[in-house]
């Protein structure tokens, strides 16, 4: 009966390793495939790990995203030629979550991007797209722009109410970064990259370090009494609970940013110009509705309602698509997100999902399901 | 390791079974909750349901993942365990004992001792690997 449940290395073909390989499976953690890499899935159990996030901290190895600096005098304008937000106005020291759109309006990737000086940006990218965006954006920069790969670099995400004591002891400096705040810091010698952000919904930290720097940092961080390693069971259920997009599920090259609900991407000043990849279909939805939209949905019951499942209008029509669901530890109660229908994206909005079969009634609910507690 | 009760069966896809007479109780190895990590839900079988060797009968979700549950054996469902219901961690904390998921009435035993016993389950863990 566990054909579906956690495998243990299930891929034939070699998997690549992140830097903290042995650190994890030291620790217990069960490794599973994700993105061409093996990856920590959990250590502990998903639901502790996610619970502890919550209330004191965690520590996820997320060095499978892809991290890159893209320098030269007009890398920010260069940028903007490929996404909707404003980069000229990313003050340094500020980051700013954007998208990859193409000429459809659909989404490559969404990624985060760093100033790091006037002419230097630093982004962090989805592991399963990175080599996509990096190929995309290096064939799209003017002589002068260049795109460099860090593949020589960690990523070690510092996530819950205790991160910034932690992150205090540690590295002063960083634990004064507002949200959406970037700094270079060095820790005992290691110049470290540390951003004020995440994919909790939890205050925290984004650290991306050297690769032979990684497990001292690691292993700093985890002496902390209030962390706890968590794995990608536990990032993923909490970032659901926080109304996160996963690229791949939530959001693809078939979603604009309209239908995923994240037209806040889209700068005042890009709205002006409308000069992005995808601009005259994005402006259209938005100008005259988009045929569906991302929503949050509850199931009334207790069975979790997963991605790809069904739902179904109360007139029996069908109503779109479950993208992420599972269980809210949090919540101790199944929660979901998905495209529907734009009559029936409405707070409130009754529906039914089909599990196994069976249509169970839930309906539609704001989102995040639980609130965000970034710093402000 | 103590030598486990005769009257236990095994199968490959991880479910035991005990048998008392013609009750057959039903539930999911301790190697399968491992695997699973934490059971947040259990669906199971309508009590009365005639059930087919090899039928999906019962589902059993981790915060991750959904798996599958099948009857081991042929027979109808005489009782499930509310319990697993109300608080699926059971299955995590007492898999083979307070974690069972359902009861079937079985018409033919011969089938039960063709399932592994707790040797030749282990032996087949060892494959696994």
């Amino acid at each position: 009966m566990i054909e579906n449940a956690l495998p243990d290395d299930p891929s034939p073909k070699p998997l690549k390793t992140v830097p903290l390989d042995s650190w994890h499976r030291a620790f217990g953690a069960r490794m599973v495939e994700f993105a061409g890499y093996s990856m920590p899935v959990q250590y502990q159990g998903v639901l502790a790990e996610h619970l502890h996030c919550r209330s004191h901290a965690a520590l996820f190895d997320v060095s499978h995203m892809g991290q890159a600096t893209l320098s030269g005098p007009t890398a920010p304008a260069a940028l903007e030629r490929l996404v909707p937000g404003d980069m000229l106005a990313l003050k340094p020291g500020r980051q700013r979550y954007t998208l990859l759109t193409n000429e459809a309006g659909g989404i490559l990737d969404d990624l985060m991007v760093t100033r790091l000086a006037d002419d230097r940006l630093f982004l962090v990218a989805n592991a399963s797209r990175k080599d996509i965006d990096f190929t995309h954006i290096a064939a799209n920069m003017p002589p002068g722009v260049q795109l460099q790969p860090h593949d020589d670099r960690a990523l070690l995400a510092l996530q819950g109410p205790a991160a910034a004591a932690v992150i205090g002891g540690i590295m002063p400096e960083a634990a004064q970064l507002p949200f959406m705040g970037a700094a270079q810091v060095a820790l005992a010698g290691i110049p470290c990259l540390v951003s004020r952000s995440g994919y909790t919904g939890e205050d925290g930290f984004e650290i991306s370090v050297p690769a032979e720097a990684a497990q001292e940092l690691a292993q700093r961080l985890i002496d902390e009494p209030e962390v706890v390693p968590a794995g990608l069971g536990a990032r993923d259920s909490l970032r659901l609970e926080a109304g996160l997009c996963l690229y791949g599920n939530d959001i693809d090259e078939l979603t604009t940013p309209v239908e995923a609900a994240l037209t806040w991407v889209i700068s005042k000043r890009r709205r002006a110009d409308w000069d992005f990849p995808g601009a005259a279909a994005v402006r259209d939805q938005i100008e005259n509705g988009a045929p569906r939209h991302r929503v949050g949905l509850r199931p009334d019951g207790r069975a979790p309602a997963r991605a790809l499942t069904e739902i179904v209008a109360g007139d029996g029509t069908e109503a779109g698509t479950v993208t992420s669901g599972g269980y809210s530890p949090t919540l101790s109660a199944p929660i979901a997100m998905g495209y529907v229908r734009k009559d029936l994206a409405a707070v409130g909005t009754a529906l039914h999902l089909m599990v196994r079969g069976k249509p169970l009634s839930g309906r539609v609910v704001p989102l995040p399901f639980v609130p965000h507690r970034y710093a402000r | 390791m103590a030598k486990p009760p005769a009257d236990i069966r095994f199968t490959k896809e991880h479910e035991w079974v005990r048998l008392d007479g013609d009750i057959a109780t039903v539930g999911i190895t301790d190697h399968a909750q491992e695997q699973l990590g934490d059971v947040v839900f259990v669906e199971l079988p309508e009590v009365g349901r005639d059930v087919a060797s090899d039928e999906a009968c019962a589902v059993v979700e981790s915060v991750k993942a959904a798996s599958d549950v099948y009857a081991p054996l042929t027979g109808k469902v005489v009782e499930t365990n509310q319990s697993i219901i109300d608080d699926p961690s059971l299955v995590n904390s007492d898999a083979e004992g307070e974690g069972w998921f359902f009861r079937i009435e079985i018409d033919d035993t011969d089938s039960f001792e063709a399932l592994m016993d707790h040797a030749a389950y282990d032996e087949y863990l060892e494959t696994l690997d």
